[in-house]
C-alpha cells in the first residue's frame, strides 16, 4: 500500500493538485469566453479550496443592498455559504441568496476523483417571477420599485440551460485537464526514463569497474607469482647446470663419447632454460617497475661495435654479411650500457635469426630528434619540443613480417606465427622485455617490416632534459 | 494500492503487460469500448510512435459501491518493445495485478516466454514478490491462423497456476473475462491484505459482483 502523501505520480498517474496541472491564465480565459458568452459569473475552486478562475460582474442589486446592514449582513453570509458547499459524489449543489439568486455548486472530478468544484452564479431562476417578501422586509428605508429595476438587470437562466451550460463547461474543462494531465504525465515519463535508464548505466558502469579492478589485482598477483615462481625456478637449475658443468670437465671420472655427448646436451639445456626464467623474471621486474635502470653517459658507437663484434661469429656460420653505420657526432645519451646491450642483443638475435643465408644485417647509430608523444597528440605545440636522441638501427634482408603484427609483437609470449618458435626457437617473451626496457630508459621502439624484404627496428633513446 | 480514508476511496493498479504487438493497448480499447461511460473515463494514450505505445496507456475505471465507497481501477499498459525495459519497470511500480496478454501465434512462443520473465524480473525490481502477485494470462488473437490449438491451451490450463483467458481483443471477445477474472484474483488478495470488508464494510463477494453487473456480464466465459 502506498502512503497517500508520497508522489505516486507515475505508480498511480494521479493529478495532485489542479493547480500543478491546469495552467491558471487558460484556465481564466476559458471562463472568460464563457462568461462572455452566457454573462454568467464563473468560479473555479481547488479541491483544497483555493480560488484558481474567478470571472464575474458585480450586480448592481448587490452593491444597493450593501447600504443596509441587514443586507450587508445576509449577502455575506450567502457568499460564505457558497464557498463552503462541497458536493459530494457526482451532484451539483444549489445556495440561494436573499435576492432569490442561486449559485450553483458543481464537482469537478477527474479520473473518478474529486478534484475542485466550479461556482456558476449567482443567476436568477427564470422561473422566478416575484421579488421575494423577505427581501423587501430587510429595511424600512428599500425602494421596491428600485429593487424590482435592479433585478431585472440580473442574468435569467433557465434550469435546463443551466444544467445544459454547466455540463459544457465541465466537458471542457475536463479535456483541459486530460490534455494538461497528459502532457504533465508525459514529461514525468520522459524524466523518469532517462532517470531509469542512467541508474541502470552507473550501475553497470560500477560493476565493470569493479570486474576491471578485480583484473589490475590479478594482473598484480600473476606479476608477482611469475617473479617468484622465477626466483625458486632458478636455484636449483643453477646446481643442475653446476653439477652437469663438473661432469663435462671430468671432475667425477672420465666420460666415455655417449655420456659427455648425453651431459653437454643437459648442460645445452639447463642454460636454455635459465635463460627463459631470467627473462621471465626480467620481465615481471619491468611490469612491476622495480627493475633499476643505471643513468650513465651511454658511449653510442663502443656499444654499437661491441654488438657487432659479439654476433659476427654466428652472422659467419650462417653466411651472413654484418654491417655497421655509426655517424659522428652523437648527441650525448645516458643510460644503463648492460641493459641497452641486452635490447639490442635480442633484436640483433631476432635479426640474425630470421634473415636467411646470404642476406645482410645493419647495426647502425644516428643522431636523430625524439618528439614527446605520438605524432599529431593535441596540443602537441605547447609541449618541450624536439631533444636531441641517438637512434639505434636494426636493419635486416631477412624475411619481414605482415603490418596487421606489427603493433602486437611487444606484447608479451606473441609470436607473429606459433610455427616460428619450433623452426627458429625463441620464447616469445624478448620483444616484450626489449620494449619495457626502451620504456624505462624513457625511449621509444619503431619497427616497419615489409614482407620478403625486411624488417628494421628503431630504439629512440633520448639525451637528457 | 492507495487507501484514502477521508474521502473513503480505493485506487487499484492493473496492469497489462506481454510482449510486442500482443494487444495490450487493443485490450484498453476494447474495455473502453464495452464499458459505459459512466463507468469508464477518457483512454489517455501516452507517447505513441507508428502505433506503438512508447510509455504507457491508461483506462480509469470507477465504481462506487453500495457501502459508499468510491473504488478506481486504473488499467495501465507497458510498452512492449524490448529496448523500453526502464519504462516497463517505472509503469509495474506498484502494480496491484497484472494482466499478462500472450500472443497465441506459434510463432511468438519464444516471445511470450522472454516477456514473462521480463516481468517476473521487474516484478521483483520493484519489490514485488512475483510468486505471489496475482496474475492472469490471456492468449489473445485466437483468430489468426497458425495459433496454439485450443487443446493445447486446455491442457496447459489444467496445470497452470495462473487463469487463462482466450480472446479475439480486436473483436473484443475475451477482453471483459480477463479484466474480470484478474479483478476477481487481485480484489481477494487485496482483501486478506487490508481487511477492506472490516475497514470499510466492503464485502468481496458483493463488490465483485456488483462489478460483474455493472460489466454486463455474470459469469467467466472464456476459462
Amino acid at each position: 500500500m502506498n502512503d497517500a502523501t508520497q508522489s505516486t505520480d507515475i505508480a498511480m498517474a494521479d493529478i495532485g493538485r489542479l493547480e500543478d496541472v491546469v495552467d491558471r491564465e487558460a484556465l481564466r480565459d476559458v471562463c472568460r469566453s464563457f462568461f462572455d458568452l452566457f454573462s454568467l459569473s464563473v468560479r473555479v475552486f481547488s479541491a483544497s479550496g483555493t480560488l484558481l478562475a474567478d470571472v464575474h460582474d458585480d450586480q448592481p442589486i448587490h452593491e444597493y443592498l450593501r447600504q443596509f446592514p441587514r443586507g450587508r449582513q445576509a449577502l455575506s453570509e450567502a457568499v460564505a455559504a457558497v464557498t463552503r458547499a462541497i458536493p459530494e459524489g457526482n451532484a451539483a449543489v444549489r445556495r440561494t441568496e436573499l435576492t432569490g439568486a442561486v449559485y450553483d455548486i458543481v464537482p469537478l472530478a477527474y479520473q473518478g476523483r474529486a478534484v475542485g468544484r466550479i461556482v456558476i452564479g449567482p443567476y436568477l431562476p427564470a422561473e422566478m417571477r416575484e421579488v421575494p417578501r423577505e427581501l423587501l422586509k430587510i429595511d424600512p428605508k428599500i425602494e421596491p420599485e428600485r429593487v424590482r429595476d435592479l433585478l431585472a438587470e440580473m442574468p435569467r437562466v433557465r434550469k435546463n440551460t443551466a444544467e445544459r451550460i454547466v455540463a459544457h463547461l465541465t466537458g471542457i474543462l475536463n479535456l483541459l485537464l486530460f490534455s494538461s494531465h497528459r502532457a504533465h504525465l508525459t514529461s514525468e515519463m520522459h524524466l523518469a526514463s532517462v532517470r531509469e535508464n542512467y541508474r541502470e548505466l552507473a550501475e553497470k558502469t560500477a560493476k565493470l569497474q569493479a570486474a576491471y579492478d578485480r583484473l589490475k589485482e590479478l594482473d598484480r598477483l600473476k606479476s608477482n607469482f611469475l617473479a617468484t615462481v622465477s626466483h625458486e625456478l632458478r636455484t636449483p637449475l643453477t646446481s643442475i647446470i653446476g653439477y652437469s658443468e663438473m661432469l663435462e670437465s671430468g671432475i667425477a671420472g672420465e666420460l666415455n663419447e655417449e655420456q659427455l655427448e648425453f651431459v653437454q646436451t643437459i648442460h645445452a639445456k639447463g642454460d636454455q632454460l635459465l635463460a627463459l626464467i631470467t627473462s621471465l623474471l626480467d620481465l615481471s621486474k619491468l611490469e612491476q617497475g622495480v627493475m633499476s635502470i643505471e643513468r650513465r653517459p651511454i658511449d653510442a658507437k663502443a656499444l654499437v661495435e661491441d654488438i657487432a663484434k659479439t654476433f659476427e661469429p654466428a652472422a659467419r656460420k650462417k653466411n651472413i654479411a654484418l654491417r655497421t653505420v655509426v655517424d659522428d657526432d652523437l648527441p650525448v645519451i645516458e643510460g644503463d650500457a648492460i641493459r641497452l646491450k641486452q635490447v639490442l642483443s635480442n633484436l640483433a638475435e631476432n635479426a640474425l635469426k630470421f634473415t636467411p643465408e646470404g642476406g645482410q644485417v645493419f647495426f647502425e647509430a644516428h643522431a636523430a630528434d625524439f618528439e614527446e608523444g605520438a605524432d599529431g597528440t593535441m596540443g602537441a605545440v605547447f609541449f618541450a619540443g624536439p631533444r636531441p636522441a641517438v637512434a639505434f638501427v636494426v636493419r635486416d634482408t631477412g624475411i619481414g613480417m605482415p603490418a596487421s603484427e606489427l603493433d602486437k609483437i611487444f606484447d608479451a609470449f606473441y609470436q607473429v606465427d606459433g610455427s616460428s618458435t619450433r623452426e627458429h626457437g625463441g620464447t616469445g617473451l624478448g620483444l616484450s622485455i626489449v620494449k619495457r626496457l626502451v620504456d624505462a630508459h624513457g625511449g621509444r621502439i619503431e619497427v616497419s617490416s615489409e614482407i620478403g624484404e625486411g624488417t628494421t627496428f628503431r630504439v629512440l633513446i633520448p639525451s637528457p632534459e | 494500492m492507495q487507501i484514502d480514508f477521508k474521502s473513503r476511496e480505493l485506487t487499484v493498479k492493473l496492469v497489462y503487460y506481454g510482449p510486442a504487438l500482443s494487444g495490450k493497448t487493443t485490450n484498453l480499447q476494447a474495455i473502453h469500448r464495452l464499458v459505459s461511460n459512466e463507468t469508464a473515463g477518457r483512454l489517455m494514450t501516452l507517447e505513441t510512435r507508428d502505433d506503438r505505445t512508447l510509455f504507457f496507456d491508461l483506462l480509469p475505471l470507477t465504481f462506487t459501491s453500495g457501502a459508499n465507497i468510491q473504488v478506481r481501477f486504473k488499467l495501465f499498459t507497458v510498452p512492449g518493445q524490448v529496448i523500453h525495459n526502464a519504462t516497463r519497470r517505472l509503469v509495474l511500480q506498484g502494480a496491484d495485478g497484472t494482466a499478462f496478454i500472450a500472443d497465441s501465434q506459434t510463432s511468438e512462443t519464444r516471445a511470450n516466454r522472454e516477456a514473462f520473465l521480463n516481468m517476473q524480473q521487474n516484478l521483483r525490481d520493484n519489490g514485488i514478490e512475483p510468486e505471489t502477485h496475482p496474475v492472469v494470462i490471456q492468449f489473445n488473437k485466437r483468430d489468426l491462423p497458425n495459433i496454439r490449438s485450443d487443446e493445447e491451451l486446455d491442457r496447459m490450463a489444467a496445470r497452470s497456476k495462473e487463469p487463462i483467458y482466450k480472446a479475439v481483443a480486436l473483436r473484443g471477445e475475451g477482453v471483459i473475462e480477463t479484466f474480470l477474472g484478474l479483478t476477481d484474483l487481485t480484489w481477494r488478495q487485496l482483501e486478506a491484505k487490508h481487511s477492506l470488508k472490516e475497514k470499510f464494510g466492503l464485502d468481496p463477494d458483493e463488490f465483485l459482483e456488483d462489478v460483474r453487473k455493472r460489466l454486463g456480464l455474470c459469469a467467466e466465459v472464456g476459462r
